[in-house]
């Protein structure tokens, strides 16, 4: 499967020249930059693990792409994201969020019904790479990566 | 010897029938305070009626007054309880008014759509001394809006559920809109859902049929919505209808509704007022989206000169507490000037909305921190049409395509993948600072290499167009200043 989270997943997958436009839009906006990524792609995974905090006072993109390369690098086999944050009184959110690299291969997840009375069904949405820990999915092998 | 006070004292106080501008409800000097409820009003007066007078009877009626004189007024601080009419003024080349008229806030229960609607549209509209009577704005004043409850979640907490930035969400209602049994109606979803949608929809006129009973309808819809975010990873909802004849029946629908998971669910501005704020109030408490479908609005918002316009009951239902309200598409195929639409979605989005008689806002409104209401666009678009989708509507919105997800000819799915490739092209080309207007075609012509989807999209409906003249377009058009 794909995971199509993220704002641009039904296009093929942006290069670094188009990575870049996105985060020249934000930059323009002043919306601080970030990168997440994580091994347990589940829809309701909020909280991905941060790759250092906000680029609150980055103006180039070019700083993003070193960040990302050096996240790419440390993190070969997992969903990498950028992030822009307007904090804009009355959004005070995420503006814009989409995917910059994906496992070579995705799983899925598996959807667990559980029946219930009166037909009634309890889903339940199992990914399948989550099966192993935190750390080995993906093809990784272990979960050394550096914790800073 | 009496002095002239007295006399114009008496004069107002003697039985019989007195012009309501001379009762108090015209005073041009009055200075509205920031507290007040103010309100624009269209009015058509009577061949011979004086228009000062009739706007006078508007603020009568609207608030203190009654037909004739009655002695009862002096055991009250009437001057504070008379609604004001400050200021009238003609419409250039018709036979309309514009009249403002203030009501001072204690006229009003705290958070109750029922009673400012009672007092402000209750007895005038029908009122023989004018032809026509239109309600063209309100100004909500902060103390007001700050009594009402708001939209259950609003946009920035639906986004942050829904985990979904940066584009339009998109939609489709299932088509045909009556008939389908449930397990059919359940693969409409699946398909709309897996193919690339966020949401898909009940109409307004799904509750519970013959054949298609509600209970059947919620299990088919959660299994298919279950299914699309098993597929996609995303998070998903089909908007269940809980419209009902009571509100105990609404209270079950919903409940049910919430225990299988859905996210959201779904009422019609049929349902009335307080039905709708009882029904946010679930909403808020439950932690379940909920969109609200206009249903009936056309009946009186559509006609320039005698109604309630939609800017106005934007206005109500953002009080009222929805998160989704449809307010119209602009390029589709039901009523909605561009203008006139770009100034509700402002009503409905924004914190701090400006006066702009180009949009049909009348007044100043400060929502005072209440969350935004999601506009909803719905009606006759389809994915040839994002850019100027895009254009006029903006990002904070609810694109919906039932006939341009289901009509497409490789099927459902297809046709919803077509959509969210659209989206996604022209938010990337708008976000790398193209023309997306002016190059739109081109943007979704280089998709449409890699999606065979968007292609047979576009080439069945890019010439379809609905354009016809609007009923109900501001007075006021921006005349472009030379430079």
């Amino acid at each position: 499967m794909r995971l199509t989270q993220g704002t641009f997943s039904f296009l093929p997958d942006l290069d670094d020249s188009e990575i870049s436009a996105q985060v020249q839009y934000c930059l323009d906006h002043g919306w601080p930059v970030s990168i997440e990524h994580t091994d347990d792609p589940h829809p309701r995974n909020v909280y991905w693990e941060m790759w250092g905090t906000p680029m609150f006072d980055l103006r180039d993109p070019a700083g993003v792409l070193a960040e990302l390369a050096a996240c790419r690098k440390t993190f070969p086999g997992r969903y990498i994201k950028i992030i822009g944050y307007d904090r804009a009184y009355h959004r005070q959110t995420t503006a814009l969020s989409f995917l910059v690299q994906r496992p070579s291969h995705e799983p899925g997840f598996r959807l667990e019904r559980q029946e219930s009375d009166d037909r009634r069904v309890r889903y339940t949405l199992h990914s399948y790479a989550s099966e192993k820990p935190h750390g080995s999915r993906y093809g990784e092998s272990n979960g050394s990566a550096p914790r800073g | 010897m009496a002095k002239i006070g007295d006399r114009a004292a008496r004069a107002r106080w003697s039985p019989g029938v007195t012009p309501y501008a001379e009762m108090g409800y015209y005073n041009p000097d009055y200075v509205p305070r920031d507290s007040d409820v103010l309100c624009a009003f269209r009015l058509v007066p009577q061949d011979g009626v004086d228009a000062v007078e009739a706007a006078a009877a508007v603020a009568g009626e609207s608030s203190t007054a009654t037909w004739t004189v009655v002695w009862t007024d002096r055991l009250t601080t009437f001057e504070r309880y008379q609604a004001k009419c400050y200021h009238v003024e003609s419409v250039p080349g018709t036979d309309q008014h514009i009249a403002y008229i203030a009501y001072d806030l204690d006229l009003f229960e705290e958070g109750s759509i029922a009673n400012l609607t009672s007092s402000i549209i209750g007895n005038v509209f029908g009122f023989k001394a004018l032809k026509s009577l239109r309600l063209e704005d309100m100004r909500i004043p902060p103390h007001y809006a700050k009594t009402f409850q708001g939209p259950a979640h609003g946009i920035v907490m639906e986004r942050e559920y829904l985990n979904k930035f940066g584009r339009p969400l998109l939609g489709a209602t299932v088509k045909p809109k009556l008939g389908l049994s449930a397990r059919n109606y359940g693969r409409v979803v699946y398909e709309a859902l897996r193919g690339g949608l966020d949401f898909t929809k009940d109409d307004e006129n799904i509750n519970s049929q013959p054949f298609m009973r509600w209970r059947d309808r919620f299990l088919y819809c959660m299994e298919a919505v279950n299914r699309g975010v098993a597929e996609s990873g995303e998070i998903k909802g089909h908007y269940l209808n809980v419209t009902a004849g009571t509100m105990e029946d609404m209270y079950e629908r919903a409940e049910f509704a919430k225990e299988l998971g859905s996210v959201i669910v779904m009422i019609d501005l049929t349902i009335g007022y307080t039905a709708i704020q009882s029904m946010a109030k679930w909403a808020r408490r439950n932690g379940v989206i909920l969109h609200l479908h206009r249903a009936g609005h056309g009946t009186y918002t559509r006609q320039k000169t005698h109604g309630v316009s939609f800017r106005v009951i934007a206005k109500w239902m953002r009080l009222a507490g929805v998160d989704h309200i449809h307010a119209g598409t602009v390029v589709g195929k039901l009523e909605g000037d561009p203008n006139a639409v770009r100034g509700y979605y402002r009503t409905l989005r924004e914190n701090l909305v400006s006066a702009d008689p180009t949009l049909g806002l009348y007044f100043d409104q400060d929502w005072a921190s209440l969350p935004g209401t999601m506009p909803v666009a719905s009606g006759g678009i389809h994915a040839a049409q994002m850019p100027q989708l895009l254009h006029h509507l903006g990002e904070d919105v609810i694109l919906q395509f039932g006939g341009g997800t289901i009509g497409h000819p490789d099927g459902i799915a297809a046709g919803a993948t077509a959509n969210r490739v659209a989206v996604e092209a022209v938010i990337q080309a708008r976000n790398e600072g193209k023309d997306y207007l002016a190059e739109g075609p081109e943007i979704l012509d280089r998709a449409a290499r890699w999606s065979p989807a968007l292609r047979k999209a576009i080439d069945l409906w890019k010439d379809v167009t609905f354009d016809f003249t609007s009923t109900d377009v501001p007075d006021a058009v921006a005349v472009p200043v030379p430079v």
